[in-house]
């Protein structure tokens, strides 16, 4: 199977690891990732705003890509998924602003939000399942507790995303437990890291990370994964005693045996 | 202002009643002067100068919490998205501009913090 793959600013840069770990566990998996050849930052946040136009323009662009490929949209970075995912929405379902984006595009067919958007995670859970995941599995992580940090992206508002329950969500466990690990639930896992306030003021993010940290440990966590290179920033560099944080997609890779280092 | 406000964001304040959720799901609580319902409360009574002059239109995470909880469907986010533009969409009047970035920066900061800090604080 190949999909359509967007890998988004921050995984060229920052986030290298959510990227190349997510590429070589592909492999193994039997699914491709194939870029487009022009794709453009998404804007990292969603626009909100119902005349907002311009900031919604190259995500279209990428779906529209997408859609002449005949092919489904796979994102690793929350942030692309969720703003890909909800513009995909608007061209669906808000009959203005896709008549907008079309005039402004100009594209050969219109283009009304066809594509099927899928996070990285969706394309496990709901492609290859997490079953036969669990059979490709060669270094399973026995005994390692991991909690799972979602975050506001991937889940919220869950409407819109479709992704899992907003509120008390599962996916991530379920991957946990595919690659042999064990979940540790703790309530803050779906609270906002402090995201991009923390450009001006690090001491407001440090308050986020830290109560969701607290709260981990408290469960008993040993460590977090995370989908998101914003979150990542967040609990390793602003938390005040933090545990370790890693991409989900590096401890697939190492379970998969691809990654050769040690646990 | 209130119809601009009401046009920008899509939501109707009126629909509101009160209860206060979105205000107890609110990670940005101490951080905004005027929290989520009281916001919601000031643009249905037309009070947008006081919020146009409020700090909280920059510490609002956009997390969704207010707008997932919310049992109105009010959307309290994409008010204060709303106003924020109001003010931004002004001349002159960006919270962040690129000089303002360089002594923000830090080695490991990601390249998609800079890009939200700009859609959210400049136009």
């Amino acid at each position: 199977m190949t999909y359509s793959y967007f890998p988004g600013c921050t995984l060229r840069t920052k986030g290298k690891e959510l990227d190349q770990w997510g590429r070589a566990a592909a492999e193994v998996l039997g699914f491709a990732l194939e870029e487009p050849e022009n794709w453009q930052c998404c804007g990292a946040v969603y626009p909100m705003a119902k005349d907002e136009i311009a900031t919604r323009l190259s995500s279209v662009r990428v779906l529209a890509d997408a859609k002449a490929q005949g092919r489904e949209l796979v994102t690793l970075c929350s942030a692309c998924h969720h703003v890909i995912k909800r513009v995909n929405g608007d061209m669906q379902r808000d009959a203005d602003i896709c008549d907008k984006v079309n005039r402004y595009l100009k594209l050969d067919t219109p283009y009304a939000g066809e594509t099927n958007v899928l996070h990285y995670l969706e394309v496990l859970r709901d492609r290859i399942g997490f079953d036969a995941l669990k059979e490709k599995v060669v270094h399973p992580l026995t005994g390692v507790k991991i909690g799972a940090y979602y975050g506001c992206l991937l889940l919220r508002p869950g409407k819109e995303m479709g992704f899992d329950n907003p509120e008390n969500p599962r996916i991530l466990e379920d991957f946990i437990r595919a690659i042999g690990a064990e979940p540790v639930i703790y309530a803050r896992r779906n609270e906002c890291c402090g995201g991009y306030c923390t450009l001006e003021n690090k001491s407001y993010a440090t308050k986020q990370v830290d109560k969701i940290m607290d709260n981990a440990k408290a469960q008993g966590a040993q460590m977090l994964i995370t989908a998101c290179p914003l979150c990542m920033y967040n609990l390793k560099e602003n938390a005040t005693n933090g545990l370790d944080v890693k991409y989900f997609t590096e401890l697939l890779a190492q379970a998969l045996g691809v990654k050769e280092e040690a646990k | 202002m209130m119809e601009t406000i009401r046009r920008i964001s899509g939501v109707n304040p009126r629909k509101c009643m009160k209860c206060g959720k979105c205000t107890a799901s609110c990670p940005a609580y101490d951080e905004m002067e005027f929290h989520p319902h009281q916001f919601v409360d000031m643009v249905e009574t037309g009070r947008i100068e006081e919020l146009m002059q409020s700090k909280g239109i920059y510490t609002c995470l956009s997390c969704f919490a207010c707008v997932e909880r919310c049992p109105r469907s009010v959307e309290p986010a994409k008010l204060i998205e709303a106003v924020r533009l109001a003010v931004l969409r002004q001349q002159n009047e960006n919270h962040l501009t690129a000089n303002d970035i360089a002594e923000k920066l830090d080695p490991e900061l990601p390249q998609q913090a800079i890009t939200s800090a700009f859609r959210k604080y400049r136009k």
